[in-house]
């Protein structure tokens, strides 16, 4: 960590009830997708974290296996409060939302029929891809300073890409097959 | 939506999950096109345009993105079966994610973890663009409706690549748009 300039003092949550009431009022908040909030109410509002610390917690939970945003929520807590920290931030960020979510699937399945709704989760489906692409365009600039260097980054990507979206192979081989060579070629650069 | 899982079929879902929650790198959203394979191409519990409009729901409702799963679930099986599902996905990572927290905090500028976060970056976004893919196909396959969706992704796209506004507005605008029929 690199502090150049003085920071200033954090705060800190209070208790686990608190940590619980943060996620649940940023997850609530965040309409397809909750990153950009988690952001904007943990570092900016609450500043329970400074920007290097959320970027560093969001690399290392996405790295981790799992879902993202819950993994940065656990992460979050144990640091606070241990085990009942993490779960307190896991129960606040998930259950709300879930409740929400399936009383809309169970909506949904009354409406299906009528055009307008049918409809309307169409386009909301459009989106919902163009959010995703739009994040993966965004993030492919990161690769640039990935240490196996652009080129064979970029191949790598467009292989998993390849091997999902067209060949359609099982995941399992892929994060096998195509992880364990491209982490050879990152430890092999990374010996410099 | 019938339930006509057997303990067998939901138990294979489950531990399905299970599995997809370890290989999760890079999100939930990664595993999209496995989950796609498995409970649309081979097992047929659900049609295409009902594993979209999954997602699309979970979208259009406030919180993580993860609760496509347990919608996903919903529609395969009813409750149990989004039970199955977000149990699934989120008992592994979850523990896992504990310790591996605390153990690589230690450890973090080794050449073995800074190997795994670097080969590992690039599958994480081939992943992610492969799930828009998925994400996108059923739209652009229908004659229907190929230009219109087309169109609201590209907006998509460019408006998210351009400017700072909140996804919600374009979720809103894809609600708009299909509501009039345009997509």
């Amino acid at each position: 960590m690199s502090g150049a300039a003085p920071k200033e003092a954090l705060n800190v949550p209070g208790s686990v009830r608190e940590l619980f009431f943060a996620f649940n009022r940023l997850a609530l908040q965040g309409f397809g997708g909750v990153l950009p909030v988690a952001q904007r109410e943990l570092v900016e509002r609450l500043r329970w974290l400074d920007k290097e610390q959320f970027v560093e917690m969001l690399a290392i939970s996405q790295v981790l296996p799992g879902p993202n945003i819950v993994n940065l929520a656990l992460m979050f807590g144990d640091r606070f409060f241990g085990i009942r920290g993490a779960m307190a931030a896991l129960a606040g960020m998930l259950l709300a939302p879930l409740v929400i979510v399936l009383a809309l699937t169970a909506l949904y399945a009354q409406f299906a029929q009528l055009p307008m709704v049918s409809g309307a989760l169409r386009g909301m489906g459009a989106v919902a891809a163009g959010l995703v692409i739009s994040t993966a365009l965004k993030l492919l600039g990161s690769l640039r300073r990935n240490a196996m260097g652009l080129p064979i980054s970029l191949a790598f990507a467009a292989f998993t890409f390849a091997a999902t979206a067209w060949l359609r192979l099982p995941l399992v081989w892929v994060i096998v097959g195509l992880g364990s060579a491209a982490m050879a070629v990152a430890w092999a650069r990374l010996r410099e | 939506m019938t339930t006509g899982l057997s303990p067998a079929d939901l138990f294979g879902l489950f531990t399905h999950f299970l599995v997809l929650s370890l290989l999760a790198v890079g999100g939930a959203i990664t595993t999209v096109p496995d989950m796609h394979r498995y409970i649309v191409a081979e097992h047929h519990w659900i049609s295409d345009a009902q594993f979209s409009s999954s997602i699309a729901i979970a979208q259009a409702a406030p919180g993580p993105n993860v609760l496509f799963v347990a919608v996903l679930g919903w529609n395969v099986a009813g409750p149990i079966g989004a039970f199955a599902t977000m149990a699934g996905i989120l008992l592994p990572s979850t523990v896992l994610s504990l310790w591996a927290t605390r153990w690589g905090a230690q450890r973090r500028e080794t050449r073995g973890v800074r190997a795994f976060t670097t080969g590992l970056t690039p599958l994480t976004l081939g992943l992610l663009l492969a799930t828009g893919w998925v994400l996108a196909e059923p739209y652009l396959l229908d004659a229907s409706h190929r230009w219109g969706a087309l169109g609201l992704i590209a907006t998509t796209v460019f408006v998210m690549l351009r400017t700072k506004l909140s996804p919600m507005w374009l979720v809103a605008l894809g609600a708009v748009a299909g509501l009039l029929g345009w997509v």
